[in-house]
Parts: structure tokens; C-alpha cells; sequence
């Protein structure tokens, strides 16, 4: 099988059939990160570009470590070195960067949306790395496979996200993913942070957590974003914590086995209290950093002509 | 499609047990026993032939040998032009290859691409003292100077046929067929 | 030379009139109607006279656009008065009234004068600039409007801004009324809307953009309606979009408030659902709504609700347009699709052909207070005639305008504007 895709957009594009194929790629991919030389030849003299112009330093390090992995030439570029602050528009940049020839943009952007404008324009293959509050489809791949290894599968599992899924791209790309997988997905947040109509999606909406996280599985916690409190988003650090943290006491309402996930980088004691991110029984956080590199291998690999 | 395709069979479940029991004494009359002896199976015809071959082994001389799994999906040479493709399988060696002698193994021996993947691939995994290659069949046609050390048997085949190496684990039946009329 | 125009369906709302019947044109105006008069008998044989046979077609008084944006001065690299005009002419438009919202606002005399004289050297369509409401349209202090409409100016609006300040909209509605100067409002409350690239919705949600909710453009007109009857003035409000803004004008026509409104075909065509491709020719201000949204819409055209259909014409170029869809400027090309989008509305059975020429001529003209959107005898010979069977393709290097973002590249329409004459003179011609 073979994924006859030439862009990874998001997840709301994807069928089932070629979530199974990027897992079981990856799942073949864990093994390489383990050697002792961690590295095979399979994309040798294949480049891709990370072209990133939004800050990120564990996506681009997790897609450069894995084009690196396959032996691709890897190339980064940041917004704050590149021509973009000097009025080039994205366009001018995607023709430029096409007539250089690579086989892969990586591309994470501010804007919902760049990542498909790219696309429609250049013949190269694009991965979306994040754009605005759209998706963030390695992210939830990378999310999918964590929660297949620890629970066998995704199918018939409760999922529970909490925190600001207005500006979320983590969590739109996991509710397509998992409820395309069948899992159920709960949301909870309070309601400045629950985008409109977003039950039409095939989830539940709660505004206190404990019911989300109610007889769970997984627990999906969300990074809060300090500078919305300007916004409104809501009132203070304070009283979000005190509503919509996750801890000792409220983790005890999900499954005696759920996971915790955090898509990173994690606020201790705002989201998440520090002693359930740093449980070894509950958290798999560092289990999601690594199988983002195996995610990220496998999507190179099948974007290039790789297949199962 | 819809021409006439017919195979006839080469080998027999006694004519493969037969090879496999020689090419076990072989290894150890050239290697002078087991020591230092590891066997590597390529997927997935070859990882049959490698237990098969590990059992013998050790019936002969008693005692364990290694065996590590190697999938050479990601050390081809035509990951974008190969119509025919393979997924990726997961490689399995838990042992380190430094000072081994490792015997490859492998179903069938063609154009040599693929022993010339897997022989880059154990290179990755560290230093072997030696690497030999096991096959069941050679039907020639090599596009690379590689030679194996231990065959089966030589079956000089035509380009259009196809040779298949069906086994017990994976197809339910032990035989060699040639394909004729294969596209 | 005289022109008569035979055998066409003449619809003229301002005489109740919808039959087939000769106009003759004389002078630049309309000199007279019906097929069996003496005037019109003497003239089918005459020497000095063009005959245009018109059979199949509809005459209508020229079409007028309460709402274009023509960029110049300022923006000339998205449209001119003079492309403007010639976008107007091929659409069927005979007159346009062109918002403030140039480089610099024109919020005084000089600017005025200067679209005035920039519309007489292109000499196509009638051209009637609209002053702002505020310096700069900045919301905080008034034009001088005796002087704006002293300088030709017909109407005042901030359009593309809102009027935040609820006391200059007091101020400005008042001010207006003594001048009998119509005021146009843009309502939109910048608060609910700040950031917003798309109508707040499903949609919105699962393409990751901010939204703009629909009660952005509720609260201001909603305010706007109390402000103009408390104030006993008479308030336009521009391109509506949403169901509840259909409705709060609905209930204070009832009352008596002296509300006018205008739609745009877009916001009867289109909704927020197209822009899964996040295609930036859907970006609009006032935003593409929900289904239920254009239904309304649809509604309030049919009870009258909604006295206009405008253009809300806002070429941009390609280089506004190409770029991601936060970054890229709001508005459509829409001089030229008007007619043929409008007219799926009677095909569909939403108003009659009467009611559409009513909406897309008579109907601004009274509420800008211009002497057009009528063929009584006298009146300036404005006409458009339209073929309502004339099957063609959108295409947007036909446009004469210079902004080819338009949404509706591509589609199959059904009847343009075939003819159009401003003054007696014919402007645009694919009859003959």
C-alpha cells in the first residue's frame, strides 16, 4: 500500500486506512532511533526544507532529528532569518525555495490555512507542522500512536481534552483522529475557550473537567497560553488553575490505568500539577516526544515514494 | 493478466529439509564450529531459513546460536522508483555484530541487491569479523560481484520466470516453484 | 440623433409599468414610451434615427449601485474611477456612488472634486461620490458635510469602518438630516469582530480562523435603528448579512423607524461553508454566513425588508489577494456579476423581474435622492437592456475592472446586461 498523498495537510484528510499505514510505517521506525548508529540511508540525497515561521524548537528538532535519521539533507529556516521580514511574501518564498528543488517543505505558520496555499502552488510535497488553530497533524499521529501502544488500540477508548481548544490546532487534529479511529472524545474548558458549534465535530462538550475526565482512558491536557488572559480567554493563572488543572484529585475520576498526555511545552502547576507530569505510572509525555520522531520518519519516507 | 500462467515445482518439502540439513554442515565445517557464529535472517523468506537453520545448528553441535532479524527495506536503491514496493519491517538484532562472524540468509539469491542492501545495513550495526551469505536458491542473473558461500541450489532461471520459495511459516507449504510467463 | 428601442419587455417600477413597448430617446432623454403613439409612429420611418431591436429583451432604467468602492485617489493599482466606470457600464450600471474609503478619505471638498473630475474625463457612467462621515474616517470627528455636498458629494458614510462612537452616530444622523444628506452606515462592532476572518461558526471551528460573530453586525444596527428613531432621521444600512439583522429591520420598519437597507448578491449566493479551500476571493467584510443566514437574506429581499441590492464592488489586486488568508484583503469584484447572480433570485422565485429593477435601480436612487432608476418622459435616458436568456461563463479576464478577485470565476450564469445607455448615449453594446 501505498500513500497516494502529496501532502500531509491535516488529519481531516486522512482516511483511516492511511492513519494505519503512517502508524505501522512508524511503529518500523521506532528501532532505528535505538541503534547505535542511528541512521540509515534510505532518503540519502533527498532534501527537505523545515521552513518554519512561528518559534518551535521541539517540532523542528523532532522533524529535522528525523529526516536526519533517514539521511536526508535537512535544511531550517526561521522566519526571523529569512526573507519574509523583508516583505517577501509566502508566495515569492515557496517559488524561490521550489526552483531550489527540494523533495519536502516542512512548513509551520501563524496563519490557518499557508500550508495549503503552499501546496496548490509548488509541485514539492508539504508537510503541515502547525498552522494557527487549524492542525497539527504530526502532532496527533504522534499522539495516535502513543495512546495504540499503551492501550492496544484507539478504537471504543475515552478520550478527555481539556483547556483552550478555541485556540488549539493540537486538538482539532486529535478529535479528527480520534474519532475517525473510534475513540469517544470529551472536551472540556471553560466556555471562552470552547470554539462555536464545535460539538458538530462528534464529541461532547463539558465546561467542568471532572466530567470529561470522568471514567477516561486518556487525558489530554492543553498548554495554556499566558497572553490570552489579556484577551479574556479568561480571568487569571488563579482561578484557571484551580478549575482546570490536572491533579492528584481529579485524575482519580478517570480509569484506574488512564494515560496523561501533554502535547508540550508543559506549564507545571498551571495545567498539569508537577507530581502527575513527572508520574512514570500515568504520564506518557517523554513516550509522545519520542514516537514524534518515528511519526516524522514515517511521513518523510511515504511522502518520497515510500510504501507498505 | 489473463495469460496462461504455469509453474512446476523444483523442490519438495524433503528436497528443502535436505539442503538446509547440508548448508548447516557446511557452516560449520567452514567456520570450524560455532564460536563467534551468528545467524542473520533477512525478511522475510530469510528469517524462515535462519530458525530452520538455528535448529540444526544446534541439534549438531548442541548448545545456542544467535539469531537477528534484518529487514533491508531502508537500505534499498529504489525506494522511489520501485514500483513494487515493501514496508518497512522492524529489524531485530539484540546481540552485537563486533567480532561475529555472521552468516546472512537468505530464500533466494538474484541480482544481488538486496544482500548488497543487507550487507550495508549490518555494517550500521557494528563491525563483524566476517559476513558469508546462505541461500536457498541462485537463480542468477547478479547485477552486483556477490557470491554465496553456502547454496541450496543453483537453478539457472530465465528473466520472465519468477522463483518463489513458499514455506510451512508463512505459506502453509514447503516448496520452490517456477512461475513462467511472470510479468 | 434620435434612438427607438422596439419590442423589448419595458419594466419601469416608477410607473408600475411591465409591458412590451417602444422608448424613444431624444436629447439624452426619454422622450417617449408605447409602440402605437404618435410620437413613436412618426419616428419608426425617420431619417435621424437608430433603431434597436430589442425582442426577448428587457429594458430597464439604468441600473444603480448605491455601493462600489473605486480606490482612486490613492489605490489606483486596484481599480480607477475610470476602470470603475467601465466595469459599471459592462455590468449594467449606469450610475455608481463610490464610498470615502480612497487614499486619502475623502472627507473634503478637494477629493470630491477631484472623483467628480475624474468620472466626467472617463465620461462612462455617472459617478456620485460619497463623503465620510469622520475625518479620516477615523470615528471621532466630523466632515464639514455643507461643504461635501455643496462639492457634489450625495451621501455620507465611514463604510469599511464602523462608527464605534455612539454620539458621533447621533451627532452625524442629525447633522445629516438638516442637510437632507443620506447617511450610510457600516455596522459592525470592531470589539466582537477584532481579529475576525471569517463568520463565527462551524466552520470558523474547524478551519482554525477567527471568527466574526454574527451579533457583531446585530449590536450596531440595532443601535443604529435606536439612534434614528430617537433622533427622527433616517439611517441606510449597508451590505447585511445576517438573519437577526434582517430581523431588527424587519420590526423597526413596522414601527416606523426610517430604515433603509441594502444586501449584496454574494450574501444571497455564497456561504461560509466555501471556504474549506480558504480561499482568500471568499474573504469578505461584512463575512460569507450560514445557510440560514442566506435564506433570511432571501426573506427580507422578497417582504422588502431589504429596499437594495448593491455591489459592495472591492476590486483588489492580485497581490492583496495571493497571500494567506489573515493576511489577505476583504472584498469582491462585483460590478460585473451583479446582474447575473441578482437574477437567479427570479429564477428562483424569489422576486419578480419587477422587484429585482426596483431593488437595483429605483430603490437607491430614492434613497441617495438621485432623478435616475426611472423611463418617465423627461428623465435621463439611463437604460440597460438585458438579455434574461443569455447563457455565459464567468470569466475574470473579461472584466473590465481592474480587480479580479472574484469568487465567481468559472460559473455558468444565466442573463447580463447587454446594452448599456447613459445619458442617450450607449456606453456598453453586445446587442448590435
Amino acid at each position: 500500500m501505498k500513500l497516494e498523498k502529496k501532502d500531509i495537510l491535516g488529519i481531516q484528510d486522512l482516511s483511516v486506512g492511511e492513519i494505519n499505514l503512517i502508524l505501522a510505517t512508524a511503529e518500523s521506525f521506532l528501532e532505528i532511533s535505538t541503534r547505535e548508529i542511528k541512521k540509515v540511508p534510505t532518503l540519502r540525497g533527498k532534501t527537505v526544507i523545515n521552513l518554519f515561521f512561528e518559534a518551535s524548537t521541539r517540532t523542528r528538532t523532532s522533524f529535522e532529528i528525523a529526516g536526519k535519521r533517514l539521511s536526508a539533507d535537512t535544511i531550517n529556516i526561521s522566519a526571523s532569518t529569512s526573507s519574509v521580514v523583508k516583505g517577501e511574501t509566502l508566495i515569492d518564498t515557496a517559488r524561490n525555495l521550489e526552483a531550489m528543488n527540494p523533495d519536502v517543505i516542512v512548513i509551520r505558520h501563524s496563519a490557518a490555512g499557508a500550508p495549503r496555499l503552499l501546496a496548490s502552488l509548488i509541485r514539492q510535497s508539504i508537510i503541515n507542522a502547525g498552522d494557527g488553530a487549524h492542525e497539527h497533524p504530526s502532532q496527533a499521529l504522534l499522539d495516535m500512536m502513543t495512546i495504540k501502544e499503551k492501550k492496544g488500540a484507539i478504537a471504543g477508548l475515552k478520550v478527555a481534552i481539556i483547556g483552550d481548544i478555541a485556540h488549539s490546532r493540537v486538538a482539532r487534529s486529535n478529535i479528527y483522529g480520534l474519532t475517525k479511529m473510534g475513540a469517544s472524545v470529551a472536551l472540556a474548558g471553560p466556555a471562552t475557550m470552547m470554539p462555536r458549534d464545535i460539538e458538530q465535530m462528534g464529541i461532547t462538550v463539558h465546561n467542568k473537567m471532572e466530567e470529561a475526565i470522568s471514567n477516561a482512558d486518556v487525558v489530554m491536557m492543553l498548554r495554556i497560553q499566558l497572553e490570552r488572559q489579556k484577551q479574556n480567554i479568561f480571568p487569571s493563572l488563579r482561578e484557571y488553575s484551580q478549575h482546570y488543572c490536572l491533579n492528584r484529585r481529579n485524575i482519580a475520576l478517570a480509569k484506574k490505568d488512564a494515560i496523561v498526555m501533554h502535547p508540550g511545552p508543559i506549564n507545571r502547576g498551571v495545567e498539569i500539577s508537577p507530581d502527575i507530569a513527572d508520574d512514570p505510572d500515568r504520564s506518557v509525555i517523554l513516550d509522545q516526544v519520542n514516537k514524534g520522531v518515528a511519526v516524522r520518519m514515517a511521513l518523510l519516507y511515504l511522502l518520497t515514494g515510500g510504501s507498505q | 493478466m489473463g495469460e496462461k500462467k504455469s509453474f512446476k515445482t523444483v523442490m519438495d518439502r524433503d528436497g528443502i529439509d535436505r539442503c538446509l540439513t547440508r548448508i548447516a554442515y557446511e557452516i560449520l565445517e567452514k567456520n570450524k564450529g560455532m564460536d563467534d557464529l551468528v545467524l542473520v535472517g533477512i525478511r522475510t523468506g530469510g528469517v524462515f531459513l535462519a530458525e530452520r537453520l538455528k535448529k540444526k545448528i544446534s541439534g549438531i553441535e548442541g548448545g545456542d546460536i544467535s539469531l537477528g532479524i534484518l529487514d533491508v527495506t531502508l537500505y534499498r536503491d529504489d525506494i522511489s522508483t520501485s514500483y513494487k514496493k515493501q514496508h518497512p519491517g522492524k529489524t531485530d538484532i539484540t546481540f552485537s555484530l563486533d567480532g561475529k562472524k555472521v552468516v546472512l540468509v537468505d530464500d533466494v539469491l538474484f541480482t544481488g541487491r538486496t544482500i548488497r542492501a543487507a550487507m550495508d545495513a549490518l555494517i550500521d550495526f557494528g563491525r563483524p569479523k566476517m559476513i558469508q551469505l546462505a541461500v536457498l536458491i541462485d537463480r542468477g542473473h547478479r547485477e552486483l560481484p556477490i557470491r554465496a558461500d553456502f547454496v541450496g541450489k543453483n537453478l539457472p532461471s530465465s528473466l520472465w520466470e519468477a522463483v518463489t520459495v513458499n514455506l510451512v511459516e508463512k505459506n502453509g507449504i514447503d516448496e520452490v516453484i517456477i512461475v513462467e510467463d511472470a510479468k | 440623433m434620435k434612438i427607438l428601442i422596439t419590442g423589448a419587455r419595458v419594466i419601469c417600477p416608477a410607473q408600475k409599468m411591465d409591458a412590451v413597448t417602444d422608448v424613444l430617446i431624444a436629447a439624452g432623454k426619454i422622450a417617449a414610451l408605447g409602440s402605437n403613439t404618435a410620437e413613436t409612429a412618426k419616428n419608426r420611418n425617420g431619417k435621424d434615427i437608430k433603431i434597436i431591436k430589442a425582442a426577448g429583451m428587457i429594458v430597464a432604467p439604468g441600473l444603480v449601485d448605491m455601493h462600489t468602492h473605486l480606490r482612486e485617489p490613492g489605490l489606483e493599482y486596484k481599480e480607477t474611477v475610470a476602470s470603475g466606470s467601465a466595469a459599471a457600464v459592462a455590468g449594467g450600471f449606469t450610475s455608481i456612488a463610490c464610498m470615502p474609503n480612497t487614499d486619502p478619505v475623502n472627507d473634503n471638498r478637494s477629493i470630491t472634486e477631484f472623483v467628480i473630475r475624474k468620472a466626467a474625463e472617463a465620461d462612462l457612467a455617472n459617478v456620485y461620490p460619497i463623503g465620510a462621515i469622520s475625518k479620516s474616517s477615523a470615528g471621532s470627528q466630523l466632515t464639514e458635510f455643507w461643504d461635501l455636498q455643496e462639492a457634489g458629494a450625495i451621501a455620507v458614510s465611514d463604510d469599511g469602518k464602523p462608527v464605534m462612537d455612539a454620539a458621533l452616530m447621533r451627532r452625524t444622523l442629525e447633522y445629516a438630516h438638516s442637510l437632507q444628506l443620506p447617511v450610510i452606515v457600516h455596522c459592525e462592532d470592531s470589539n466582537l469582530s477584532a481579529g475576525g476572518q471569517m463568520n463565527e461558526g462551524y466552520y470558523s471551528t474547524i478551519l482554525g480562523l477567527r471568527g466574526i460573530p454574527a451579533c457583531a453586525e446585530e449590536v450596531m444596527i440595532a443601535r443604529d435603528i435606536l439612534i434614528a428613531a430617537f433622533t427622527k432621521t433616517a439611517v441606510h444600512i449597508a451590505h447585511v448579512s445576517t438573519a437577526g439583522s434582517v430581523q431588527l429591520i424587519r420590526e423597526a420598519k413596522v414601527r416606523g423607524v426610517k430604515v433603509t437597507a441594502e444586501t449584496a448578491p454574494h450574501y444571497f449566493t455564497l456561504t461560509d461553508e466555501a471556504l474549506q479551500t480558504y480561499s482568500t476571493a471568499l474573504k469578505v467584510n461584512p463575512p460569507l454566513r450560514s445557510a440560514a443566514d442566506v435564506a433570511a437574506i432571501k426573506e427580507g429581499l422578497a417582504d422588502g425588508t431589504l429596499d437594495v441590492i448593491a455591489t459592495d464592488h472591492a476590486p483588489h489586486a492580485r497581490t492583496d489577494k495571493e497571500l494567506e488568508f489573515e493576511y489577505a484583503a476583504c472584498g469582491i469584484s462585483g460590478l460585473e456579476t451583479s446582474v447575473g447572480l441578482s437574477l437567479r433570485l427570479v429564477e428562483e422565485g424569489v422576486l419578480t423581474l419587477p422587484q429585482l429593477i426596483e431593488k437595483m435601480s429605483l430603490n437607491p436612487s430614492r434613497i441617495l435622492k438621485l432623478p435616475k432608476g426611472t423611463l418617465q418622459t423627461g428623465a435621463d435616458a439611463d437604460i440597460t437592456i438585458i438579455n434574461p436568456q443569455l447563457k455565459w461563463t464567468v470569466d475574470v479576464r473579461d472584466f473590465h475592472s481592474k480587480g479580479k478577485n472574484s469568487p465567481f470565476n468559472g460559473w455558468p450564469l444565466k442573463g447580463r446586461a447587454v446594452l448599456t445607455m447613459v445619458g442617450g448615449k450607449i456606453r456598453h453594446n453586445e446587442l448590435f
